[in-house]
């Protein structure tokens, strides 16, 4: 196939760009926006005035119409804005709109771009104090409850959540246990020093993270990921029209080779415990599927690591290690980024950060930039082919695979 | 005047024995504990109660240190694979928030304990899963 065949009917990513996660104090979500949007546009060599399309995901300020609002700033000239949240997914679908936006052929040049200002937000999931207090018991809501149940039947905060997921597969798994799950932390926190952009720079060693306080076993706090500020935006451009511009932005396009969206099949128990494992395995065999990669020829994975115990699950999930072997997956030093397989070498979620909306598009930035070799202190030597993997619990899987030009 | 007593959930039965019951689909046999409007695993619109064996298994947990504000910490959430292959989600009792004293795999039975009572006196009554004797 000719180079020119190749280039039409495609996405490839001509710009992409995020700001340091962290703390942003002073600065709102449409600045951070502004920061990741222009600097997209700028890396891609285009500006706002080429898009035909601009998707925003954004989820604590999912009504504010930030998408708009970021126009405001940056240009308003009057494309489709589409404002989208999806729980921790919210950034990669906000990338699914934009490649279905030039895969359907209505646009030929889209922004997707993820936002996010938490602050010090804290702990998801729990319940807010004193709700569920009531004088007189009487039944409501979906479970006729009536009194808040959280403490009482388990737990539905996140740690504890990710934490149960990590312990199922500990049950049918012997030799998986606490001591995997602190290496899994030990490694992300050793990836990110090398990275500018992250929340943390930090190495901490295996007994500092296993002695750090208990979150919810088996996460101790530096098994799970920070909340923080930040946006990461990307300017996605269709093959036909990538053909048009100049060598240097076709040389540096990375091309995106298969995105897909999944949401939760029925499982039994879903209802209790989100089953984090069947639409992640059904994103990534879709995925592979639609760019034609087998996992052994991934060069480096960005996937969901919000605790210590998802990453461990997901090496199985996504097929990098044999069926049932993500202990010593972890053991062996495979996702280490000199092991053969390297995985968050941003830091991932529990080092670089996770403001919700921006991760998404933060994952596909990481990927990107090393395709193009420009990843710095952090570069995987030569990497051709990577895969970015999100969950949203309730829940979203987005997988995405990236190709390096072939120009 | 004898004080009431009224389930935490309207999924939990209180007599003769405490149990748990589900709305079974009448066509593909998915269980849930919650209000239907169809079901999830088929899309069938028609629902039996079923009552859910109160001896299981530990099928995964985590031991809660941080929780909103006036939740009692630590407390052990747990993942029970009931004996009929219902997952019921509930704490641990009667056991210590240690994983030195828990065991995957470990057998449960389901156990009944007040929490607390409202204005009127009634009692609430909540359920976990303890240690089945050996």
């Amino acid at each position: 196939m000719s180079e020119e065949t190749s280039m039409s009917d495609s996405v490839w990513i001509l710009g992409t760009s995020m700001t340091r996660f962290g703390r942003h104090e002073g600065l709102d979500v449409v600045d951070l926006a502004s920061e990741a949007a222009l600097g997209a546009l700028d890396d891609g060599g285009v500006t706002v005035y080429d898009l035909d399309a601009l998707a925003c995901g954004t989820l604590f300020a999912a009504n504010a119409g930030v998408g708009q609002q970021l126009l405001g700033q940056i240009g308003q000239t009057g494309i489709s804005v589409y404002n989208v949240a999806n729980a921790c997914a919210t950034g990669a679908t906000a990338l699914r709109v934009a490649v279905m936006a030039i895969r359907s052929g209505e646009a030929s040049m889209a922004m997707a771009l993820g936002v996010e200002k938490m602050g010090k937000m804290g702990l998801l999931g729990s319940t807010p104090k004193g709700a569920g207090r009531a004088k007189v018991f009487e039944p409501s809501g979906r479970f006729g409850s009536v009194r808040s149940v959280d403490g009482i039947l388990g737990t539905k905060t996140m740690p504890g959540v990710f934490g149960q997921a990590g312990m199922r597969y500990a049950h049918d798994h012997p030799g998986v246990g606490f001591e995997q799950f602190a290496k899994i932390a030990h490694k992300n926190h050793l990836h990110s020093v090398l990275n500018p952009l992250a929340q943390y720079r930090k190495p901490f060693s295996l007994a500092e993270i296993k002695a750090s306080p208990m979150v919810a076993y088996p996460n101790t706090l530096l098994m799970c990921c920070p909340t923080g500020d930040g946006a990461a935006a990307a300017v996605l451009v269709s093959g036909e029209r990538l053909s048009t511009l100049s060598t240097d932005q076709r040389r540096r396009a990375v091309k995106l080779s298969a995105s897909v969206l999944t949401s939760d099949p029925y499982v039994e128990g879903g209802q209790v415990q989100p089953d984090v494992n069947t639409l992640t395995r059904n994103a990534a065999d879709a995925a592979y599927e639609q760019a034609g990669v087998d996992p052994g020829d991934l060069d480096l994975v960005e996937l969901h690591d919000c605790f210590a115990s998802a990453e461990l699950i997901h090496y199985d999930n996504l097929r990098l290690c044999e069926p049932g072997g993500a202990g010593d997956f972890i053991d062996s030093g495979a996702p280490c980024r000199d092991g053969a397989v390297p995985v968050n070498v941003s830091g991932g979620l529990i080092s670089k950060g996770h403001p919700i909306g921006a991760t998404g598009v933060a994952n596909v930035y990481e990927i990107a930039t090393h395709l193009r070799g420009e990843a710095g202190d952090r570069q995987i030597p030569d990497a051709r082919v990577g895969l970015a993997h999100v969950i949203g619990l309730g829940s979203s899987c987005a997988v995405h695979i990236l190709e390096r030009s072939a120009a | 005047m004898a004080a009431e007593r009224i389930p935490l959930v309207a999924y939990l039965v209180l007599e003769p024995e405490p149990h748990l019951v589900a709305q079974k689909c009448e066509t593909c046999g998915a269980r849930f504990f919650d209000r239907r409007n169809g079901c999830g695993s088929c899309g069938g619109r028609s629902f039996e109660p079923a009552p859910v064996a109160t001896a299981g298994h530990l099928r995964a947990y985590s031991i809660v240190h941080r929780a909103a504000p006036g939740v009692a910490v630590p407390f052990v959430s747990a993942i029970v694979e009931a004996a009929d292959g219902t997952t019921v989600r509930a704490n641990l009792v009667e056991v210590p928030a240690d994983p030195a004293a828990i065991r995957l795999g470990m057998p449960l039975r389901l156990v009944t304990y007040p929490v607390g009572a409202d204005s009127e006196g009634t009692e609430c009554i909540a359920f976990g899963f303890a240690p089945a004797a050996r």
